[in-house]
């Protein structure tokens, strides 16, 4: 369980690492929900000026026919042209690795970045997909029947729910 | 004609057939989909995957452009592929039936049709007779029902005038042979407007109509006075030769919207049209071109709308993977 002081030292660490490896020119993106909440942590930290970016990858999701749509779907809001730009793609909780393979496609759709970097606060080591991190606030062993969830955007904290709960 | 026939047993959509019979819940749903679909049209690539590999056949019985369009780019930026048929020049004429029609499409493992048909219930009749995994939307039949339009049209008035229940809308013209004007008025009343008004000449509204909770205006004038929302139908030219209408002249002066009548109603109010537009007869250019007017917004808003009831309608139903040879 992590609490609120605890998720600021995991964006402190975010933040430092991206520091470090900081493309030329970012433009930055999250992930609705969890990662959009993350992403604007990142830039008004970071001192970023160019608006924050969302993705809403319902539409892009590999269920679609077993779980439909949702009812509350966000539009996703790239506010400046990716093309040639060095994306930082951010998300609360990297898993499997579907919701990230659903975000990159819907990045193509709207033009064709130069690189694209991945954040994320936890790294929940269950990958269904050849797909990795390059930023990791937190890395996480649970067992199956474990799974991790972000609260928000108020008073973040990580919880750890039990299957059944 | 039931309109139970819509629903899966869990509650889901798996028709849209007509507005009456649904909840304010499922018909809010679609608007809310719709909006996530609309700042699609401003990217680079339209398109989303969400209905890769499934076939949408367009099947109009009835001439439309418009409409049809509006269907096919709907079921192309879900990346669907589609198929527009017109059979009234093809199979029909050569004796081939209704059913027959669709169930030759059927085998051919299409898994949506938007109908259009003249005959009322032609939609209905074809959701009764075919598998569970193929779909139906009713694109305009008869005289029944044109449920996207007044889905688009329900979407268009929350989006330019908010809250339903706090307004005061307007149907205008010929009620008795529209689909539409009695698709947007259940719609209104399921989505609760303070006030719904029908305006029209005697001899085009519908006997009873006051049974659907509407008001009923002869007067032009006095039925639009302090309305938000003025909708608009699309008077058909044909009518003008029978005893329904005098003349086009004297529609225009009795029924036509004016620039003149438009500032009886509210000073915020809109101006809808489901189009195509017949300028002189029942509503002067310069309201359809004016600022007032929404009705270019309704195209655009119909393409979101038709998105927004295919991905709901083909959403949560796997595709079928292989299919047995036909009894």
């Amino acid at each position: 369980m992590a609490h609120s002081k605890e998720i600021q030292s995991l964006l402190e660490s975010m933040a430092t690492q991206l520091r470090e490896r900081m493309p030329a020119d970012p433009l930055l993106v999250g992930i609705h929900s969890g990662g959009a909440w993350i992403a604007a942590e990142l830039h008004s930290r970071m001192g970023f000026t160019e608006p924050l970016g969302s993705l809403d990858i319902t539409f892009y999701r590999d269920d679609f026919t077993r779980v439909g749509v949702h009812p509350q779907v966000r539009a996703s809001d790239l506010p400046v042209d990716v093309d040639g730009r060095n994306v930082i793609l951010v998300d609360d909780v990297l898993q499997t690795g579907r919701t990230i393979r659903a975000a990159l496609n819907e990045i193509f759709d709207y033009g064709r970045p130069r690189s694209i970097t991945l954040a994320v606060l936890v790294d929940r080591d269950a990958r269904e997909l050849p797909i990795q991190p390059d930023v990791v606030g937190r890395k996480l062993e649970l067992a199956e029947h474990q799974h991790v969830k972000l609260a928000g955007p108020d008073d973040m904290q990580l919880n750890i729910l039990e299957d059944g709960t | 004609m039931s309109p139970g026939i819509q629903l899966t047993e869990q509650g889901n959509l798996r028709h849209l057939l007509t507005i009456e019979g649904l909840s304010s819940e499922t018909l809010l749903n679609i608007l809310d989909t719709a909006e996530s679909f609309i700042t699609l049209g401003r990217r680079e690539i339209k398109k989303v995957p969400l209905l890769r590999g499934r076939t949408v056949v367009n099947l109009f019985f009835e001439a439309s452009t418009r409409t049809r369009t509006t269907f096919e780019i709907a079921a192309k930026r879900l990346s669907a592929d589609v198929i527009n048929l017109n059979p009234t020049h093809s199979s029909t004429s050569k004796g081939e039936t209704l059913l027959d029609t669709v169930r030759t499409l059927e085998a051919m493992h299409t898994d949506l049709f938007c109908v259009r048909h003249p005959e009322s219930g032609a939609p209905h009749l074809i959701a009764r007779n075919v598998p569970d995994h193929v779909h139906i939307i009713n694109a305009g039949d008869g005289r029944h029902a044109h449920p996207t339009q007044a889905l688009l049209d329900m979407f268009t008035i929350r989006a330019h005038k908010g809250e339903f229940r706090n307004l005061r809308v307007a149907v205008v013209g010929d009620v008795l042979h529209s689909r539409v004007a009695r698709s947007q008025i259940h719609a209104l009343s399921t989505l609760g407007v303070a006030e719904i008004r029908v305006v029209g000449p005697r001899t085009l509204l519908p006997r009873e109509i006051e049974r659907l909770g509407v008001r009923v205006f002869t007067e032009m004038d006095e039925g639009l006075r302090d309305v938000d929302v003025i909708m608009m139908l699309r008077v058909q030219r044909e009518r003008m030769d029978g005893a329904q209408i005098p003349s086009e002249q004297e529609y225009f002066n009795l029924y036509g919207l004016t620039e003149e009548r438009l500032a009886l109603a509210d000073s915020g109010a809109i101006v809808m049209h489901p189009g195509p537009i017949n300028r002189g007869l029942e509503i002067d250019s310069a309201v359809a071109d004016g600022e007032r007017s929404v009705i270019l917004a309704q195209v655009t808003y119909g393409i979101a709308i038709r998105m927004a009831v295919m991905a709901i309608i083909l959403g949560g139903s796997e595709p079928r993977r292989s299919r047995l040879p036909d009894a």
